[in-house]
């Protein structure tokens, strides 16, 4: 399928759809097939330079651009939100060099490029989560070398990570990770599920959804196909567990999802928003409200004067 | 009170429109055109196309009048275009034996065939501001050309001088002229890399980095003594040969610095003592990235030369991971994008921890009357 993108709007030359050539995409999608048939595995690509600088996302743009076809709905996220300026900036990018539809409501998305979040809406089947990861290594912290940790991987010598993870516990009474924190996927490979809180890592388990991981500066691309078996790492006496607030979102007034704190002013007043806002305005079409809610009525809106 | 954040689109948009705003500066001063730039700043346009792997020299001036006059910004932008065209022939290997010389010294023999020939340097200026340029002044005078013409042959110090006596390691050239390079834009790099692939890894990388890399070898930091066996600058012919026609066409010429260096010797009771070599090579005329690219080039086969290793010019994953600038400055400015999710979490951990610390102590004063009021241990 060899489309181009003309923009004689702006005089800029002629791209291939979605940016990437042919041969690009096909690399892509080759390393694509195989991270799907090896869940967890980090399968190295030849990352190109994109328009975008590394960090902003330029694996997930890459994965995206490789699976986008003409029909698709795109919406992109960053920590949770459409609005993020990084978020605004690749859903122009697509919407300019593949022209697709896009949106902000997770529901109606065929695709969902993220930084930081999983939405809190259940995904299907016939959806896609394109992850943008930073340090796709999981044992990179622990051992820098490539050679060293590409070993621990192929012997399934974790015994590293456990030992991090106890002497949190020792030193702190708490595994003191809070976000990428670390996944067994499938019973074989430890794996980063990318700096999303690790209040997201139970929904990647057994998700309906193609979840897909690109590392543009990292070159390197690993999956979970619909349904895989993803276990956060813990101990039988320290249970992996969440993180939970004692507020509720001060918009919808949730209390399961993901909430962002807001300083109202200098003199310690905050209030908590959900951080997924289409589930956030989703809640609030719905007529739920929480205690900031601008329209709140009158008497139950002091109460939320903000969490003192 | 709160109200969600929108506006995010809006607010790019008006920040793309001050900083064009910006890059153009005060309109009463004429804009600064791009083939003034490609002229008149050309170490610049060479350093961008060495680094954006691209040599296109109205490009290169185009992206640093983009970039602001920002290299790393203009390099980045070269990158981004470099990705998007077609790659239809590879070129046969250059044969910097056959440059035309502009500048050709060696710093191991005071006088060799071929001569040393110092060309456009600054090596010997004094650095003091010329004012004159600042008041616009007068046209240089014209530079005279030399009595002799530069030898077309021009020997090479190590090959043809140095190893004649076989002083210096042979470096054989692969067998097959068409046998497969290595290229990082192209393939995922695996390591232990290969010398192809490092060499190509420090010729796109970064100035500086290649720079202190170089510098770190000559303070301790390895162990590899070198002298510049020969720098050569000038323009070689580069040859394509397509598969229908059956021989090479010459399709243009590009400028290029190379240098050679003459390193510690190595020997056993059995092996006669031999000098090694680091090789250097880049785009445009930049003495500084070619030596120090040789230096580091030599320090990472420390394994080959079985060398132990001290420093990290030697170590060829550290090397090669973070040489490239547009790689490593993305990454260390995407910690100016949003975390507030991340942080979130944090923020909730340490509350929590804290709140279990202050509950421990009170439980302790409970029961023992005293207070004990240290705060973080």
């Amino acid at each position: 399928m060899e489309q181009t993108v003309k923009n004689p709007a702006d005089g800029a030359p002629d791209y291939n759809f979605a940016y990437l050539d042919e041969q690009t995409k096909r690399m892509i999608r080759r390393a694509l097939l195989k991270a799907v048939a090896i869940p967890g595995y980090q399968v190295p690509f030849a990352g190109r330079e994109m328009p975008m600088p590394y960090g902003w996302g330029t694996g997930g743009v890459q994965v995206t651009a490789a699976v986008i076809g003409p029909n698709d709905t795109l919406k992109v996220i960053d920590q949770g939100a459409d609005d993020t300026t990084n978020a605004v900036s690749i859903r122009q990018f697509f919407a300019k060099t593949a022209q697709v539809a896009t949106t902000e409501k997770t529901a109606e998305a065929s695709i969902i490029q993220t930084r930081h979040r999983i939405p809190e809406k259940e995904l299907r089947e016939d959806q896609v989560l394109v992850y943008q990861v930073p340090i796709p290594e999981p044992l990179r912290f622990l051992e820098p070398r490539e050679t060293e940790t590409r070993k621990m991987h192929a012997l399934e010598e974790y015994g590293l990570m456990h030992v991090k993870l106890y002497e949190d516990i020792a030193r702190h009474g708490h595994i003191a990770t809070t976000y990428a924190y670390p996944v067994m996927v499938d019973d074989r490979y430890v794996m980063d599920p990318s700096p999303t809180p690790k209040f997201d890592n139970p929904k990647m388990n057994d998700m309906a959804a193609l979840q897909l991981f690109g590392a543009g500066r990292e070159k390197r691309i690993y999956a979970l196909p619909p349904y895989t078996k993803v276990k956060s790492l813990d101990f039988e006496d320290h249970p992996f567990e969440v993180q939970t607030w004692e507020d509720e979102c001060g918009m919808c007034g949730a209390r399961d999802s993901y909430l962002d704190e807001v300083i109202l002013d200098d003199q310690g007043n905050r209030m908590f928003v959900c951080s997924d806002t289409d589930y956030c305005a989703e809640r609030q079409e719905a007529g739920h409200r929480g205690p900031q809610h601008h329209d709140q009525p009158l008497g139950t809106a002091d109460r939320g004067k903000a969490a003192e | 009170m709160y109200v969600a954040v929108k506006g995010g689109e809006r607010a790019i948009n008006n920040a793309h429109k001050l900083l064009a705003e910006q890059r153009r500066g005060d309109k009463d001063i004429a804009e600064i055109e791009t083939d003034q730039i490609e002229q008149q700043l050309s170490l610049s346009v060479t350093r961008v196309m060495a680094e954006g792997s691209l040599y296109d020299r109205d490009l290169a001036a185009l992206a640093i009048k983009q970039g602001r006059g920002d290299l790393i910004e203009a390099i980045f932008l070269m990158r981004a275009y470099r990705t998007t065209l077609p790659r239809f022939a590879f070129s046969k290997p250059i044969k910097t034996a056959e440059m035309d010389v502009s500048r050709r010294i060696s710093a191991t023999f005071k006088d060799l065939p071929g001569g040393q020939i110092l060309g456009p340097t600054f090596d010997y200026t004094h650095r003091l501001l010329d004012f004159t340029l600042m008041a616009n002044g007068e046209a240089p005078s014209e530079a005279p050309s030399g009595e002799q013409p530069v030898d077309e042959n021009m020997p090479r110090v190590l090959d043809d001088i140095l190893n004649y006596e076989g002083l210096i390691q042979d470096e054989p050239v692969p067998v097959e002229e068409n046998a497969p390079v290595a290229d990082l834009t192209r393939e995922p790099v695996k390591f232990p890399a290969g010398r192809d692939l490092r060499l190509q890894n420090l010729s796109r990388g970064d100035e500086g980095f290649v720079l202190a890399l170089g510098y770190s070898t000559q303070r301790g930091y390895a162990n590899s003594h070198a002298f510049v066996g020969e720098i050569r600058y000038g323009t070689v012919s580069v040859e394509i040969e397509p598969e229908e026609l059956g021989f090479a066409i010459d399709i243009g010429d590009i400028e290029l610095t190379e240098c050679e260096t003459v390193n510690k010797f190595k020997g056993s009771k059995t092996k006669l003592p031999q000098f090694t070599r680091g090789y250097g090579l880049v785009f445009g005329q930049n003495e500084r990235k070619a030596i120090s690219m040789a230096l580091v080039d030599r320090a990472m086969r420390a394994n080959e030369m079985g060398e132990q290793i001290m420093g990290p010019a030697q170590d060829s994953e550290f090397v090669m991971e973070h040489s490239d600038n547009v790689q490593s400055t993305g990454f260390v400015e995407h910690i100016k994008l949003p975390h507030y999710v991340d942080f979130q979490g944090e923020l909730e951990l340490v509350r929590r921890m804290r709140a279990e610390v202050e509950e421990r102590l009170a439980k302790s004063e409970a029961e023992n009357g005293t207070s004990q009021p240290e705060a973080a241990e």
